[in-house]
């Protein structure tokens, strides 16, 4: 069932933005991480956003946090390994965390302990596109572009122009 | 007569050459050190200068006689023979080109060893002298020899020649290095737990002088063997001065399976029996030794089948003081380079058992192809070097090993009648060796 | 990157039977940890809590301290065995030596042997994953695997690259492993070296074989340099050091004629002046100190995905 389609989902990372901007005084140092792979083309729209916006360039970067996984030795698990990149200094700095779904706060917990291998942020903030609910960890997102209300053998299917040639959100019954 | 320059034109000779199937009465012009033409020239047409001219009316004219073994002492035993003395006696003999063992003090076995003998040999400025490089170190029979570093030299060859390489495994290495240099790999076929101190062949004339002999099975064994290698590793092998009628057989075979081989054998296991030995005259003592009248009816029959490619006098120079000792304990070998070619027209010509073209392709193109020099040597194609053999067939001689120019005289050969005297030997258009005896012109 | 690849090998025993995705996907891995190493701090947590026995029956320094780096990079554990402060050297046997380290709770023993085929019989006999390091002269897959993730790194991909390997093929695990690997990814290679030095019917292997570098050498995209190996030989099959460099080392005169851009790779350690010399070890064609560089990561890779396939 579609539930976002492409100028809600712009319109959900706009709401983000805002949200950013009205958080921090204006000369904060700000960085954008995103986080697995989608949350990687979320963080960067929002990078760029907030560069228009700020008027100044704002430092993007990306996390592949399957080494930090707690199921990382789950037998059931596919993993497949991909690079980290994130090439500035995060030192003293707000590092804002970017996910496209957060629904456990398990990848969040990871994508922490990835980012402070790299230093010791002043800050560490989560936007997630997407909150669907269901913690399994204490974990809160500063910003959020859209609530959905979602049933447990459901999921949450992303679709965005970057990798997947269009923008969409669905929910989709998992079997 | 003679300037000596690179120019000659021989003339009225019966011209043998057997690569070129040439077996007439013609001139032989050579220009600029190389052979120019063969037929009919006019002096005026050769345009040789005064004094270039040899007429050579009665008499055979061939390519440069080979001998591809002989050892000339140096560097370490120069008083027995040194590259000069031995290069004086080989063009007496009428050989163009000679091939050196490496079995001297201290062995052939590195590249400046090979330059040395090249040198010597340059400067002794009679012969041409080549030179094998050991195969071994020391000629142990263990570790591998600079085969690479000699090849670059200019070595045609590697042997251990005086010994025989005894481990099959180190040979199949030696083959299977050797093989990298194109070079022909030689072995004196000996295997030494049978051949035991042996000094003579093991036979009813050593139990009845009461001297250790040593058995045909010693060289059959090991010829044996290295056949064996050669069909898997396929370098190109030779067969050093074999001698028994087994070794016969065991070439035969290896020729007709089409394998690299070749073999040579030397004058007197063509002419002497073990029978000789009677007086302990140790003369008649070297290694292989002298066999029986059998292996002598082998070995010839071998020579008219084909099967033999090369004949070779295994020269090996010793001082009188050194053979006159005991049987059992003077050094092994007999020279021969300046008798050769009679006791070669004794043994096979006289007989019939072949005739002279097969006798001088023994002589020149057979082992010219087997140490790699046959795209210059061994023939008188047109643009190969100027080296010939003017001999009368029909000369008679003795031999005064008083008269030898090596500086050694060991061999049983004096005062044998032969018949075949060289005349002129020619070395790259130059006259090297003249016949200044009685019925010199 | 491979789509839904799932990496099934318990153990890394040796490449013959590798397929080219495989391995491919080992490289990609490797990509991951070379940046873990480009870090600050060189750590991930991936396998903490898991215990690896480096278990060297020969010596090494290269092979055994990139384990030991490449475990503790990923949090591991890490007990160093040798064969001479061991038990071994009271007479106890291979296996019982490992089922004792099994009962402490081992999860990955590296192992390197004089023996060919001791990785496959320690896989049999005890449950930990096994990576052979090194076993006599028959593989040393993770030199491979580094071997051409450093090419793949340089050049992008193996596909119709020439490749030349000198030396000691007859005594070498890393040329054979290498053979596999490099050939899987599409080079093509060719074995130099005397004959003496050649494996017997090595032709049959995907591989063309060359007594004479000098032939070669300006056709070689990468040339392979191995170890002359003195220790380990009974008798000499070549006859001096002298003969085999004029013959077989990649000397400053060769690098002249051969192609610009040639890629210089060598396992290590070096016999400088021999098989190589110094200008061009350390010439700006060499790869040789990349390849440890790289060795690091793509043993990270291997730890890691063994230890993602044990069950």
């Amino acid at each position: 069932m579609l539930v976002l389609n492409k100028e809600q989902i712009a319109h959900a990372i706009e709401l983000m933005a805002c949200q950013i901007i009205n958080s921090i005084d204006s000369q904060t140092d700000i960085a954008v991480v995103g986080i697995r792979k989608k949350g990687i083309y979320v963080g960067q729209r929002l990078a760029e956003l907030l560069s228009k916006k700020l008027g100044r360039p704002i430092d993007c970067g990306s996390t592949d946090i399957t080494l930090y996984r707690d199921d990382i030795h789950d037998p059931e698990k596919v993993l497949q390994i991909g690079t980290t990149d994130i090439r500035f200094d995060v030192n003293d700095r707000t590092i804002i965390l970017v996910d496209d779904v957060l629904h456990t706060g398990r990848s969040c917990r990871a994508a922490m302990d990835c980012v402070i291998e790299f230093g010791r942020p002043a800050a560490i903030r989560l936007a997630a596109l997407i909150d669907r609910g269901n913690r399994e960890f204490p974990i809160q997102a500063d910003y959020i572009g859209h609530h959905l209300e979602v049933r447990p053998n459901e999921t949450v299917a992303v679709s965005l122009e970057e990798c997947d040639g269009t923008d969409e959100v669905r929910v989709v019954a998992s079997n | 007569m003679k300037k000596n320059t690179n120019e000659l034109l021989i003339k009225n000779g019966r011209v043998i050459d057997p690569l070129n199937g040439i077996d007439k009465v013609a001139d032989v012009l050579i220009k600029s050190g190389k052979i120019e033409k063969i037929g009919s020239i006019s002096a005026a047409q050769a345009d040789v200068p005064e004094g270039c001219i040899i007429d050579a009316a009665g008499m055979f004219v061939t390519p440069g006689l080979i001998d591809m073994h002989v050892h000339f002492r140096e560097p370490g035993d120069e008083e027995e023979e040194t590259i000069a003395s031995g290069s004086a006696a080989a063009v007496a003999g009428g050989f163009t080109s000679v091939v050196c063992m490496p079995n001297t003090d201290p062995t052939i076995q590195d590249e400046t060893s090979i330059e040395f003998v090249h040198r010597m040999g340059r400067q002794a400025r009679k012969t041409h002298v080549y030179v094998m490089g050991a195969l071994t170190k020391d000629r142990q029979g263990v570790e591998l020899a600079e085969m690479g570093l000699m090849a670059k030299a200019g070595a045609v060859g590697f042997t251990d020649d005086g010994n025989g390489i005894q481990n099959a495994a180190v040979m199949a290495k030696c083959l299977k290095y050797a093989s990298m240099f194109g070079l022909v790999v030689s072995q004196h076929c000996q295997d030494n737990s049978l051949a035991g101190g042996g000094v003579m062949n093991s036979g009813y004339n050593s139990t009845i002088l009461g001297l250790p002999g040593i058995s045909p099975l010693a060289e059959e064994l090991m010829l044996w063997r290295d056949i064996q290698l050669v069909k898997s590793i396929k370098t190109r092998y030779h067969a050093q001065h074999l001698s028994t009628a087994g070794s016969m057989d065991i070439i035969r075979k290896a020729k007709e399976d089409g394998l690299p081989v070749t073999c040579e054998v030397s004058p007197h296991h063509l002419l002497l029996t073990d029978d000789t030995i009677e007086e302990y005259d140790t003369n008649y003592k070297m290694n292989p030794p002298l066999r029986t009248a059998a292996d002598i009816a082998a070995i010839k029959q071998a020579i008219k089948d084909g099967c033999i490619d090369a004949l070779a006098t295994d020269h090996a120079p010793h001082l009188e003081s050194e053979k006159e000792l005991e049987f059992l304990y003077a050094p092994f070998g007999i020279v021969g380079l300046e008798c050769a070619l009679g006791l070669y027209i004794k043994a096979l010509i006289k007989d019939g058992t072949i005739d002279w073209p097969r006798l001088i392709a023994m002589m020149t193109c057979n082992p010219a192809k087997i140490i790699g020099i046959d795209s210059f040597k061994g023939s008188l194609s047109v643009d190969k070097w100027g080296d010939v053999t003017i001999f009368d067939p029909n000369e008679k001689w003795t031999v005064d090993v008083n008269k030898f120019i090596s500086k050694s005289k060991n061999c049983p050969y004096h005062g044998w009648e032969l018949e075949g005297k060289v005349k002129y030997t020619i070395v790259g258009g130059e006259i090297r060796y003249r016949d200044c005896g009685t019925n010199a012109r | 990157m491979a789509d839904k690849f799932k990496w099934t090998r318990k153990h890394l025993l040796g490449l013959r039977d590798f397929s080219r995705q495989e391995i491919e996907y080992v490289l990609d891995t490797a990509d991951s940890f070379s940046e873990v190493n480009q870090r600050t701090i060189k750590k991930v947590p991936a396998l903490r809590g898991k215990v690896i026995v480096n278990m060297f029956f020969e010596d090494s320094t290269r092979t055994r301290n990139s384990f030991s780096i490449a475990a503790g990079r990923l949090s591991a554990d890490v007990v160093e065995f040798t064969k001479k402060a061991s038990a071994i050297s009271k007479g106890e046997t291979l296996l019982d030596t490992a089922r004792n380290l099994e009962a402490m709770g081992i999860d990955i023993v590296v192992i390197r042997h004089e023996a060919a085929g001791t990785a496959k019989l320690l896989s049999r006999s005890i449950n930990a994953s096994i990576i052979n390091a090194g076993d006599g002269y028959n593989e040393h897959p993770t030199q491979a695997l580094l071997d051409v993730y450093t090419i793949r790194k340089h050049r992008g991909s193996l596909d119709g690259l020439k490749i030349g390997i000198v030396g000691d093929i007859a005594h070498s695990r890393v040329a054979r492993s290498n053979i596999y690997a490099m050939t899987k990814l599409g080079a093509e290679v060719t074995l130099i070296g005397p004959p003496t030095l050649m494996p017997p019917q090595v032709s049959k292997l995907p591989v063309k074989v060359s007594y004479d570098l000098d032939e070669v050498i300006e056709h070689l995209d990468v040339i392979n340099m191995l170890r002359i190996q003195f220790e380990r030989l009974a008798s000499n099959p070549f006859p001096s050091k002298r003969e085999y460099s004029r013959f077989f080392g990649l000397t400053d005169e060769r690098m002249q004629r051969a192609k610009k851009d040639i890629i210089v790779i060598h396992p290590g350690p070096m016999n400088r002046g021999l098989e190589i010399e110094s200008s061009v070890a350390d010439g700006p064609n060499s790869l040789i100190l990349q390849q440890v560089t790289n060795g690091i990561a793509v043993r990270m890779a291997v730890l890691f995905l063994v230890s993602t396939a044990s069950k």
